[in-house]
Formats: C-alpha cells, structure tokens, sequence
C-alpha cells in the first residue's frame, strides 16, 4: 500500500484570519500551528500532547481536511490532504470530545444508520455493522433512544462508533476523555488500546500525561503552535533526569512571588496551577541543589499547606518541555 | 442507486429531526392558522368562493418557502451549533450530495405548513376545498416542493460561508413572497419585479399551484418550475463545491 507511513506532516502552518467590527475593521492574525513536522508509522498510537491553545485540535483539522493548511502539506496513507481530499476521507475517522456533533433530536441508530449512509457502508453491511459497534461502545440495548437524553460519557461512546463506521485505517481523536468520569475514561483508553492493537492507527490529542502515558508509542509534545520534543514516554522521562522537583500548596501566591521562586540559585523552572482555592507551586531544580528551605523562605508570610520534595515524573517532564516553551 | 438511497435516508432523517425542534413544533402550530386567518380576510370581500381557496393556498405556499430558508440558513447554522456540519462535510461524498438531503427535508416539513393552512381554512372559515384540477394539485405542490428544496440548496451555499447567515435569511422572506406572488397577483405589482419573478422557481410553482386549483393551463408552470429548480440544482452543485473549499480556508464550518 504505496507509502510506509500512515501520517505525514511537513512544515504545516497554519494562519486564523478574523476581521472584528463593521465600522472600523480590525485584523486579527493567529498564527495557531507554526511549522509542524512528524511522521506516524502505520498501526501506531501517536500522542499529540499539549496544553490548551497550543495547536492540537488545528493540526488534526489540517490533517483530516476540515482546514487547508496556510503553508506546507501532510499526506495521509499517502495521499495530499489538500488535492486528493475525498482519498483521504475514505480512510480516516474522526472523534473529538465534548458533547457536540451528533443529531440530538435523533435515536443513536437513528445517527449511525444516517451516518453510515453518508459514509458509504455497503447498505448489506450496515445492521451487522452498527450492531457490532453497538456492542463495542457498550450502548445496545440503548440504541433507541434519543441522544438529547444521553450522559456525556454515552455521546463520547456514540461518538466513537461513529468514527469507526466505516472502518477508516487512521483514527483522529481529538481529546476523548475531556468531560468523562474517570471509570468512562478508562473504559476509553481500553478501546483505544483496542482498536490500535488490531492495526488502527491512532492519533491522539490530549492534555493528560497520564492518559498519553499509558496509550501511546510516541508522544509529541506541542505548545505554543510548534512541537517541543518528540519520543517515546521513557524517552520524554528523561527530559527530566538530574532534577529535584518541590511541591508547595499555597493560598494566594502574589505574582512576584512566584518570580522571586524562579530567580533562587539552582531552579530550573516554575509553574503555578490553581486547583479550586488553594495553589500547587511546583519547582524543579537541579537534583544535587537542595531548594526547599530556600523556597518556604521566598514565601514566608503566606499561608501553605502540604510541602513535598520528590523524583520527577513525566507529569514533570511535561512540566518542564511546556514551561521551557513560554 | 446507493446515492438515491442515501439521498433519501437523510431526507427522511433531517425531515425528523427538524420537526422534533420545540421552536419549529411551535410555529407550526400558529402560523398556518394565522394565514388561513389573513387569506380569508383579505379576500372575503371580494365574496368569489374560489379567490378565497386561491388565497389559502398562496398562504400555503409562503409557509413552505419560509420553512425552507429559514430551514436551509438555519439547518445548516444550527448543525455548525450542534457541530454536526464538520462531521457531514467530512464524508468522502460530493458537498452538494451532503446538503441537499437538507434543504428537501426543509420543503418536505414546510409541506405541513401549506396542508394546514387548507386544514384551517376547511375547518376555521369553511373554504371550500374543490379544486380545478385535482391531481394536477398534487403534482404541482410536490414541483413545488422539490423546487423549494433545490432553491435552498442554491441559498445554502451562502449560508455555509457566512456565519450571519440568519441576516441573509431575513431580508429574503417577504420580497420573495411579494415578488413571485404567492399572495397577490403578480399583474398587480410594479413593472420592474417581473424580471425577477420571471426567475424565481416560486413564481412558478406558486402559479402552477393556483392554475390547479382555479382553473387554467397548469403543465407549462410545472414543466417552466422544475427546468429553473434543474438549474438551481446545477448551480447550487458548483457553488457547494466552491464555497466548501473556500470554508476550509477560512475555518467557517465550525463555531470558533
Ligand atoms: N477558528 C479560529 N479562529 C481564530 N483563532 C482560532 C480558531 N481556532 C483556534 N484558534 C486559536 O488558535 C490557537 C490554537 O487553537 P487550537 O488548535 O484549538 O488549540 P488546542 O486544540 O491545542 O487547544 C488558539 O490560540 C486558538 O485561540
Ligand atoms: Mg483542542
């Protein structure tokens, strides 16, 4: 089947160009994907992982034809996403997460069979077809209801049998999880497992390490429109060798607080995550400087919670590609 | 043969769900009443029993043109809400092939629009229902219907590419109803409309629809409808293929 590789991306760009207001016009210029290049081998789970903003949902939107990239090209099981666009919708599907795109006033059978339809599944096909997925995604039984009553997890699910309708080669999930309580989540994940054991290829966006951790063969990490580093999870782990991380939680950190953190002798990086009233300052150092007392003196004065000084994870690592980023 | 049968299940399944719309439950259930109302008034005095079912199925008529561009800007603004438009327009299939079940369901529930407007008029005022030419009828509202749903599919162009597309939609209700004379005769409107109305598959239809029902030579309107609708379909193809390009470009097929 001609080209080795399921996906690939070369030097994509991509541009939003909005104009606000009737009187006075203004541009607005987003530079949303800055020069992006990967290559996905055939069967792989590729994990694009990145923080809000950073470009994910637009590269697959570059790659599954729903945007025609500003500048550079991608090809998909060997075909030009921009020319040779109806070659590449045949082969590929597309889930992304929320509670969006599908016929609400609709049963699920009612958007499976519609879509099947739309899709091209052999009309003989369809009932075996829709029933398997049915079964895969946990919603028979449920099939005739109508989508505006289901849960969030039930539309992620449907959404998935959906984008498998028609057995695409390449599957573009574009955060799965967002929104799914954790038990749906993890059943998630399974079939993602699945679906790449038996030959799928999978990209994956998210913003979970953790979820990126356990599925994926490679991870690119991607902030700010451009990717920061590429490997497998021990590989990106290794990003983070020769640090020492501190983990403070704290109830109203100033700002110059938290610059003051980043100017001690032997820090590496900062970042502040708010997690409902409280603050999780964490602090990466290098391994062989000890910061903690240095760190509780910067913020003497303010009220804290739990302190903890550890090994770095990936979670960190991550940290630590994103934070190098900014 | 696959492409009919989709053609046909996604008729059938937008036509379901636009009618499930609480809004769309709720404008059927006053409109044609009030345009039986509005028929009946305006042309009671004139007392000719005929003029009056004219009236009424002009009224019919207008709801089935409101339905389907409302129906057509608002479907397609609607599934760009529902996210639902991305997902269509990414089947390996031609655009217009993906719309066009759209915007025919549009005509087929405005459809309701027009047999209520009689229902009303039967049951409200006591028109009579007799028409001239009583199958000519019913081949003439499904023209019209079709007709309705490929002028859509032309209007539906635009409203893939602007997001304001309700704007569009409202400055179009009343002069097209006005200048293909669903409800007055078009000899009583200024000189310069015919050339537009001449246009305009709902001149014919809307024609086709009164010569059936009082009398006249109703073949030629239906045969002039469906060949304007045939072109609509033409161009509202090459349009689709165009602005679905251009929509990619500009990132208008989703909300943000
Ligand atoms: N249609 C659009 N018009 C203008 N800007 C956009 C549009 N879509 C996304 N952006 C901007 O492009 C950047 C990247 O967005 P996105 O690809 O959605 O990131 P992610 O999926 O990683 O959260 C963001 O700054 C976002 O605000
Ligand atoms: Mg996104």
């Amino acid at each position: 089947m001609g080209s080795t590789y399921a996906i690939e991306a070369d030097d994509l760009r991509r541009t939003y160009r909005a104009r606000t207001g009737w009187l006075k016009p203004k541009r607005t210029e987003v530079e949303a994907v800055r020069g992006v290049t990967f290559t996905v081998g055939r069967g792989e789970l590729f994990g694009l992982l990145g923080p809000n903003g950073a470009g994910k949902t637009t590269t697959i939107k570059l790659l599954n034809t729903l945007l025609i990239p500003t500048s550079g090209s991608a090809r998909v099981c060997g075909h030009d996403v921009e020319r040779e666009t109806r070659e590449v919708r045949r082969r590929i599907g597309y889930v992304f997460g929320g509670d969006r795109g599908l016929y609400d006033r609709l049963s699920a059978l009612d958007n499976l069979r519609y879509f099947a339809e739309l899709y091209g599944v052999a009309p003989r096909d369809q009932k075996r077809r829709i029933a398997e997925l049915l079964d895969l995604v946990g919603l028979a039984g449920r099939e005739r209801e109508r989508v505006e009553g289901y849960s969030r997890g039930m539309r992620q699910r449907l959404h998935i049998a959906r984008g498998l309708l028609h057995s695409p080669d390449v599957l573009f999930l574009d955060e799965p999880s967002i929104g799914v309580d954790p038990v749906a989540a993890r059943e998630l994940r399974r079939t993602v497992a699945d679906l790449a054991s038996t030959g799928t290829t999978v990209l994956l966006t998210t913003h979970y390490m953790a979820e990126a951790d356990e599925l994926c063969d490679r991870i690119a990490v991607i902030a700010d429109g451009s990717i920061q580093a590429l490997g497998t999870p021990a590989e990106l782990r290794r990003r983070a060798e020769g640090r020492r991380v501190v983990e403070v939680e704290a109830y109203g950190v100033p700002e110059s607080a938290v610059d003051a953190l980043r100017d001690l002798p032997g820090v590496r990086e900062t970042a502040v995550e708010a997690r409902g009233a409280l603050q999780l300052l964490t602090v990466h150092s290098d391994a062989h400087v000890d910061v903690q007392s240095d760190v509780l003196r910067e913020l003497a004065g303010i009220r804290l919670g739990r302190v903890d000084s550890r090994e770095p994870t990936l979670e960190d690592a991550y940290v630590a590609i994103v934070s190098a980023a900014a | 043969m696959n492409t009919l049968r989709m053609l046909a299940i996604g008729t059938l399944l937008h036509a379901k769900q636009i009618s499930r719309s609480p809004f769309e439950i709720a404008i059927a259930l006053v409109v044609p009443v009030v345009q039986a109302t509005l028929a009946v008034y305006l042309f009671r005095s004139s007392g000719e029993q005929h003029r009056l079912l004219e009236a009424a199925v002009g009224a019919g008529v207008m709801g089935v043109w409101s339905s389907v561009l409302f129906g057509s800007g608002g479907a397609i603004q609607s599934q760009r809400w529902q996210g639902t438009l991305e997902m269509i327009m990414l089947a390996p299939r031609r655009p217009v092939l993906v719309i066009l079940p759209i915007t025919i369901a549009t005509g087929l529930t405005g459809t309701y629009a027009l047999l209520a407007t009689l229902a009303w008029g039967r049951l409200l005022y006591g028109i009579r229902l007799d028409f001239a030419h009583p199958v000519a009828f019913v081949v003439a509202a499904v023209v019209c219907v079709v007709a309705l749903g490929l002028f859509g599919l032309l209007l539906a162009a635009t409203f893939v590419l602007m997001r304001n597309a309700n704007a569009l939609a409202n400055t179009l209700e009343y002069p097209v109803w006005l200048v293909s004379g669903m409800l007055v005769p078009i000899t009583v409107l200024p000189s310069w409309t015919a050339p537009i109305a001449a246009v305009l598959p709902t001149t014919w239809g809307a024609r086709a629809l009164r010569e059936a029902t009082s009398g006249g030579p109703v073949w030629p309107s239906v045969g002039i409808c469906l060949g304007i609708s045939l072109l609509c379909l033409a161009l509202g193809a090459l349009s689709l293929t165009h602005v679905e390009r251009r929509a990619r470009a500009a990132a208008t097929l989703a909300l943000a």
